[in-house]
């Protein structure tokens, strides 16, 4: 938000003029009365590891993260060119696999990958789309330059977070809105509609779209049961749908109705007990079979977790390349594979300065962070990548950026990250912005709401 | 609309009405314990009131005897009693939960303030100090609902399910009320005798319909015209015969392939209501009638899940 000299950035001037206006009381009661309308309005989550029906709020802060209109053109073309090669891949993969008989990317490091699913080779998905939604988190280096820190391609979430926060801040601060030509984001629901729609088995007119979620005690329970509602299709649950003759169908009321399109919230391993987990109460027993026939579509596709996974991370530039003959235009973060000796032995003589992550962890757990860890930390983390190096990578501690933010001192900067959500169907659509996740307490880097990260509305200038 | 959807409306709706026709009771006995010399009858309409209400024996193992008090906190605020307000608060907003995104928002944010505002209410203790201010808040809560219910919700399947929903269990709810004191209603119990006037407004606050009895009968309370009142007459809101067609009304409006034999029942309990003298009830026996009555209604709710609710085994 502000410059070394203490200026205000350009397209946070009259964001900054307004704040110094505003008393302290006011911010203040602001910020309560938020707390109380979230409760009200039920925007809670569930936390894995706490007693049964434990129902938080993901912390909301008052500040907005304002990007500039020319920096979010070409942050779009840049998600949107990604988005594109990494669906590409995923149909690569399950197909033909050129860009593994090409040498671009080592056929072990995809075949042997857990996320690797052999059900999927030779699946035709409607429009070669895999990825529907992706979330693509966005981080500032030191030079002030985008970079991805990590794909989400399989049940991205945090959406519903974007869109009630804007609703909160035009609710608190309905000034900020007339004062500032901020893009809206409220037509998410419809973008995803539309796109999901359009992707129907071949031959169904008027497709029936439904919401798969694992239930009332998930975690993001609420952000389903929301998208549920603004798209106006059916929540369901695994114990609503069956399959007959290779079709999927839902009980209602009225008997069995035929379902079209699946936007599944759950993983992989829980979707059929008869191929993947055999003990998942989630799913659909013979939903892949349906699959596989071509009867039905599954939002995220199965098998997307091969392109998101962190061992394959480095090389979507690569993919870029490959399959669009383009220059990616947001680069990754650098990244040193700890299963390669010479990356190996550079990270082993760096710990304290890095960040290592393990190959298949999620919600920024299994993960050390070099900078505040404990010599102990460092140590069980130098003998857990010995033993087994290629489940790990290691980064940079990047700067990232920081956004001045309420904290118990008044306002303070915090670390900051941007989760744009990019939409594939009829075509490649985000809407302005993104969830913007930031990490609470001070001097972290964590900005996962599992581990104390709060969020902030996003707005992307149009002017 | 998803059977599972349909099977949280309707118990979110049976909840709410439970807590609601809970708060009545508790708040006519309590009202009752502030009056001098209420001691006996008070308690005796307490030990019939729990009896009918199949709570006696969940408070027979935490309390040793009938205590005013005691009672009225046990049915209001226990936690670990499923059958106590607070625990119907809970069940509703959890089933409301689990199909907010059926329910329009001011539905979900009106259940959810609920809950939230009775815990706080009962964490703090302020519902120990004054069970009175609490019953009427619950209430209350419960008017604002159906308000809401009815002013926001659009009139398709939804909303008829959380109608069947209230109305069976507000059926339920003045079939047992009445039975708590059928003794005055026996064949043969003096018609014109006014048995304990206490007792008999109570019920009658309790069901919101002591000025009504006023209004329509200009007369003393006697046991068989509260009957009356409760039973047959089309325009009191909680009566049988109003319930049992706001039943039918709704069932109708959803019927499926499978469901005629349930109509036919739901119809043919309204008619049975709509076409019968008090005179030919007290000749058959009230209280025989109330447990014919109850026991239907207990069939026509099994019917309703097997048909509508509960998703069959192998579709």
């Amino acid at each position: 938000m502000y410059l070394a000299s203490g200026e205000a950035r350009s397209h946070y001037r009259r964001y900054a003029h307004w704040l110094t206006s505003q008393a302290a009381e006011r911010l203040a009661q602001k910020r309560a009365e938020a707390d109380v309308l979230f409760h009200r309005v039920g925007i809670t989550f569930a936390v894995y590891g706490q007693e049964e029906g434990s129902e938080r709020l993901i912390p909301f802060d008052i500040v907005p993260r304002v990007l500039p209109l020319d920096e979010w053109i070409r942050l779009e073309a840049g998600l949107k060119q990604r988005v594109r090669a990494l669906n590409a891949f995923i149909h690569d993969i399950y197909h033909d696999q050129q860009i593994l008989k090409a040498g671009v990317i080592p056929s072990e490091q995809v075949l042997c990958n857990s996320q690797y699913r052999p059900e999927m080779q030779g699946v035709d998905v409607p429009g070669g789309i895999y990825a529907h939604i992706a979330g693509i988190d966005i981080v500032r280096d030191d030079a002030g330059e985008f970079r991805v820190l990590e794909d989400n391609l399989r049940v991205p979430s945090g959406v519903s977070y974007m869109l009630e926060n804007r609703k909160m801040m035009m609710r608190l601060f309905p000034e900020l809105f007339s004062e500032h030509r901020i893009a809206p984001v409220d037509h998410y629901p419809d973008v995803l509609l539309d796109n999901l729609r359009s992707v129907a088995p071949t031959g169904v007119a008027d497709p029936t779209v439904v919401l798969l979620t694992a239930g009332a005690h998930n975690s993001a329970y609420f952000e389903h049961a929301f998208l549920a509602q603004q798209m106006g299709i059916e929540l369901v649950e695994g114990q609503d749908l069956f399959v007959r003759d290779e079709a999927v169908f839902m009980r209602t009321t009225q008997g069995p109705q035929h379902v079209d399109v699946i936007y599944r919230r759950i993983d992989d391993d829980f979707l059929d007990p008869l191929v993947f987990r055999p003990d998942s109460m989630l799913g659909v027993p013979g939903l892949l079979t349906a699959y596989r026939a071509g009867r039905i579509t599954i939002a995220n596709a199965i098998g997307t977790g091969i392109a998101d996974d962190k061992s394959i991370y480095p090389y979507v530039p690569d993919m870029i390349r490959f399959y669009l003959g383009q220059a990616p235009i947001i680069a990754n973060v650098h990244t040193w594979q700890l299963r390669r000796k010479e990356d190996q032995d550079y990270v082993l003589a760096h710990l304290p300065d890095l960040v290592v992550k393990e190959v298949h962890g999620a919600g920024g757990y299994g993960m050390l962070i070099g900078p505040s860890a404990t010599k102990e930390q460092i140590e069980i983390f130098r003998a857990l990548i010995l033993a087994t190096p290629e489940r790990y990578i290691a980064q940079p501690t990047l700067a990232l950026s920081t956004c001045p933010t309420f904290a118990e001192s008044g306002l303070a900067p915090r670390h900051i990250d941007l989760r744009p959500f990019v939409l594939s169907g009829r075509d490649v659509s985000i809407v302005p912005g993104g969830l913007t996740r930031v990490a609470l307490r001070e001097g972290s880097l964590v900005v996962n709401s599992s581990q104390g990260g709060g969020t902030k509305d996003t707005w992307v200038l149009e002017t | 609309m998803l059977s599972r959807t349909a099977d949280h409306l309707y118990w979110m709706s049976r909840y709410i009405e439970r807590a609601e026709s809970l708060a009545r009771l508790v708040d006519a006995h309590y009202r009752m314990s502030l009056l001098p010399h209420s001691g006996d009858t008070l308690t005796e309409s307490l030990k019939s009131t729990m009896t009918a209400l199949h709570m006696a024996d969940a408070y027979a193992e935490k309390h040793a005897e009938i205590e005013p008090r005691a009672v009225f906190e046990f049915v209001s605020l226990d936690r670990d009693h499923s059958g106590s307000i607070f625990s119907c608060l809970r069940a509703a907003r959890e089933n409301a939960r689990a199909v907010r995104g059926s329910l329009t928002s001011e539905l979900w944010v009106t259940l959810n303030s609920t809950w939230l505002d009775a815990r706080a209410f009962t964490a703090h203790g302020e519902a120990h100090a004054d069970i009175g201010q609490f019953v009427e808040w619950v209430k209350e809560r419960s008017h604002l609902t159906r308000g809401v219910t009815i002013g926001t919700m659009l009139r398709d399947e939804a909303f008829h399910f959380t109608r069947i929903g209230a109305f069976l269990e507000r059926a339920d709810s003045t079939a047992r009320i009445l039975t708590a004191h059928q003794n005055d209603l026996q064949p043969g119990a003096d018609a014109i005798a006014v048995p304990d006037p206490y007792q008999w407004s109570v019920l009658l606050r309790a069901l919101s319909a002591f000025e009504v009895y006023r209004r329509v009968y200009r007369d003393v309370i006697t046991p068989f015209k509260v009957a009356q009142l409760l039973i047959l007459r089309d325009d009191m809101p909680r009566s049988l015969l109003r319930c049992c067609k706001e039943v039918y009304q709704n069932l109708r409006a959803v019927s499926n392939q499978q469901s005629a034999e349930t109509l036919r029942r739901a119809g043919e309990m309204h008619a049975t209501l709509h076409f019968s003298r008090m005179e030919e009830l007290t000749a058959l026996g009230v209280p025989l009638f109330l447990e014919q009555f109850l026991a239907r209604l207990r069939d026509l709710g099994d019917r309703v899940a097997s048909d509508f609710l509960v998703p069959p085994a192998e579709a």
